[in-house]
């Protein structure tokens, strides 16, 4: 900045001290919405333990191996059976998605025409927009009765695997369960991974791609060649994304997992539970105790997505990788 | 681009160095594998049109395939492999789109009119044909647009600090914590709020109580979004306005900004479009009622995601008729916003980038 001369207007002087006060208010403003973030982040998990300490001081067994919920009567419950189904239902769902998410992909940036391409990029990006109640309403009066001879082929096939065993073929026994939450789980992650794998893919230098071709690579050379190996991180963080938000989903699950309590290897039997789903089953019941509990399993459930949040940024701050969708 | 270099003819159907197949061949062995299995559901006790389905579109790819191995060798069949798994990918995500979709409107179709939109539920139980989401439809738009008032400013502001102030570590770290709160789940969003506004200030359920929450789930979309756009902007028109003597916070409000509106704009409406169909916070923290209650301040409302949810849990058959007609008013009120925002993206002459 030169210094004023004497001879300068003093209108002037005004107008430029106004607008560097107008700057200091202006950039003051805004850090201070930044700095909330900050504060709202803290504010959850604090909120969060504060609320959960009174049921974790009143449980009368261990929080973490207790496989019943009564912390309103016996005083005795834990998340074991919880974050055992939260996590087996979302890995399912992650490989039974993380495919077909890479296909359809795939098939957007590198085989369709390019405005067939936009098309089907809106069509996947509405098929995230759907509301995950629509997809829980849905899932209980569609897709539970259309799985049946789904369930029923793994389960004569391939029951010798734990996983697809039990139940003995019959049918009438196939009702809400893991698999069938896990189901509806894959299809509500399978746009995002989608959307973010499709920024990925679209962002690889076309110069590479071209090269690959020019030197008589077929298209899927090319693509094992030159697309894969630089969006490889940036498709990594999609699939945990893709796990954080099937981790934390709620009504959907809800309404078709059998909110039991045994921790099983057969995931087409009755039954299973996720941390959300049982919040959402339990809370209208719940007393002052109950709700405390429900909180502290909330607060489990945060820092599960919490950590993989963190590693999947990670992974993409590292690479530095832009996934650009507006989407997710 | 590259697939027209790849698909030139030349290249293709007069083979340089090896034998290739005529699509008719490829398509006439799709055919005949079809009919192969048509043949062999017919006269065999396999049956059912899924199963049929499935099992022809495992036999043309295998048909396909095989018949590429023999002729055009061990490349081109892995690459017809891959493009046959890509195309698949495809039909099994249309797929629960179009069943999602299709079937909502079918089972909401029964009690969908104009009757069920301009009436609440009070005094009509559940045993009743009768009732409408008046109710809910009013609050689920208060609890929206206040999470909006909320979320919007506060995240345009945050988005300014990023990119216009932001060139430092407290502003990469800002930005990833925005990053870190996309992933939040809805229901924990729903639990802070419960444990602070509902439990630790005693405020009791109301309407306000869903929008904060709400406006947490918002939060981060709209900032990301408008980030985004605001780096869109190109320099030189922020450079023309300081060489004028324009100070910077009124060159961000007056250019910046303005510049930036339609993607700012289409980003928040795919963010309340998401936030629209959000349950699982509702649940917890609005509560429910029968009745119009267009205070949102004060006592329970009703909302529309929970009305579907509540109506799907229910054994009246009245109740899950209900449920899907009010599950089709949320597709609609969804989707209408989500196109919108589409066709503002058309309009925006920074997304041509």
């Amino acid at each position: 900045m030169t210094a004023v001369s004497p001879g300068v207007d003093a209108a002037l002087l005004r107008d430029v001290r106004s607008s560097r006060r107008g700057d200091r208010v202006f950039s003051g403003i805004t850090l201070a919405s930044g700095a909330l973030v900050f504060a709202l982040l803290a504010a959850i998990a604090v909120f969060l333990v504060v609320k959960a300490l009174p049921a974790l001081e009143h449980d009368k067994s261990s929080f973490w191996t207790t496989r019943i919920w009564d912390p309103d009567g016996t005083g005795k419950y834990g998340v074991a059976a919880l974050v055992y189904g939260t996590v087996l239902s979302a890995v399912l769902a992650l490989v039974m998605a993380v495919p077909v998410a890479l296909g359809v992909a795939l098939y957007t940036v590198e085989y369709a025409p390019r405005r067939i391409g936009t098309i089907l990029g809106y069509l996947t990006d509405l098929l995230a927009a759907v509301p995950s109640v629509v997809y829980g309403l849905w899932g209980l009066f569609f897709l539970l009765p259309h799985l049946v001879g789904l369930q029923e082929f793994l389960n004569r096939w391939l029951g010798w695997i734990p996983l697809f065993g039990g139940a003995n073929g019959d049918v009438n026994t196939f009702s809400k369960s893991v698999f069938a939450a896990s189901v509806i789980l894959a299809i509500m992650i399978l746009p995002i991974v989608a959307a973010i794998s499709r920024e990925v893919i679209r962002q690889v230098d076309p110069a590479q791609k071209e090269a690959a071709l020019a030197l008589g690579a077929t298209r899927w050379e090319m693509l094992r060649t030159a697309v894969f190996p630089p969006s490889r991180p940036g498709i990594v963080s999609a699939v945990m994304l893709g796990l954080g938000r099937a981790l934390g989903e709620t009504i959907a699950v809800a309404l078709v997992i059998g909110n039991t309590f045994a921790i099983s290897a057969h995931v087409l039997t009755p039954g299973g539970n996720t941390i959300a789903a049982n919040i959402a089953n339990r809370f209208g019941e719940a007393g002052n105790i109950g709700v405390s509990a429900l909180i502290a399993s909330g607060l489990v459930l945060f820092v599960i997505t919490l950590l993989v949040n963190l590693i999947a940024r990670f992974v993409i701050y590292r690479s530095g990788v832009q996934e650009r969708s507006a989407a997710v | 681009m590259t697939a027209d270099l790849y698909s030139h003819s030349s290249l293709r159907s007069r083979g340089l160095t090896s034998r290739t197949l005529p699509r008719t061949a490829l398509a006439g062995v799709a055919v005949a594998a079809v009919a192969i299995a048509s043949l062999l559901f017919a006269v065999t006790p396999l049956q059912g049109v899924a199963d049929f389905i499935v099992f022809a579109t495992a036999l043309v790819v295998v048909a396909v395939t095989g018949l590429t191995l023999a002729v055009e060798g061990r490349r081109r069949a892995v690459d017809r492999l891959a493009t046959s798994g890509a195309l698949l990918a495809l039909v099994l995500t249309l797929l629960p789109l179009g069943f999602t979709l299709g079937y909502t409107v079918y089972r909401g179709a029964k009690r969908f009119s104009a009757d069920f939109l301009n009436h609440s539920m009070a005094g009509v139980g559940p045993l009743a044909p009768n009732g409408g989401v008046y109710h809910a439809i009013v609050g689920t738009l208060e609890q929206v647009l206040l999470a909006s008032l909320i979320a919007v400013p506060l995240g345009l502001l945050v988005a300014i600090y990023v990119t216009e102030y932001g060139r430092n570590v407290f502003g990469t770290a800002i930005r990833f914590l925005v990053d870190v709160m996309t992933g939040i789940p809805s229901i924990v969003a729903g639990l802070f709020v419960l444990a602070f506004w509902v439990l630790a200030l005693h405020k009791g359920f109301s309407g306000f109580a869903g929008s904060l929450a709400l406006s947490i789930l918002e939060l981060p979309i709209v900032v990301r979004s408008a980030e985004e756009m605001i780096r869109l902007v190109p320099s030189s028109l922020r450079e023309a306005s300081y060489a004028l003597g324009v100070p910077k916070w009124k060159t961000i409000l007056r250019i910046v900004l303005p510049t930036a509106a339609t993607g700012i704009t289409t980003g928040v409406m795919l963010a309340i479009a998401r936030v629209t169909g959000e349950t699982a916070p509702v649940l917890l923290v609005v509560g429910n009622n029968n009745f119009i209650h267009t205070n949102p301040f004060n006592g329970p409302q009703a909302s529309l995601p929970l009305f579907v949810f509540q109506g799907a849990g229910s054994s009246s058959k009245f109740d899950v008729d209900r449920a899907w007609a009010a599950a089709l008013t949320l597709i609609l009120i969804v989707v209408v916003l989500y196109v919108a925002a589409r066709l503002l993206t058309r309009r925006n002459s920074l997304a041509g980038r």
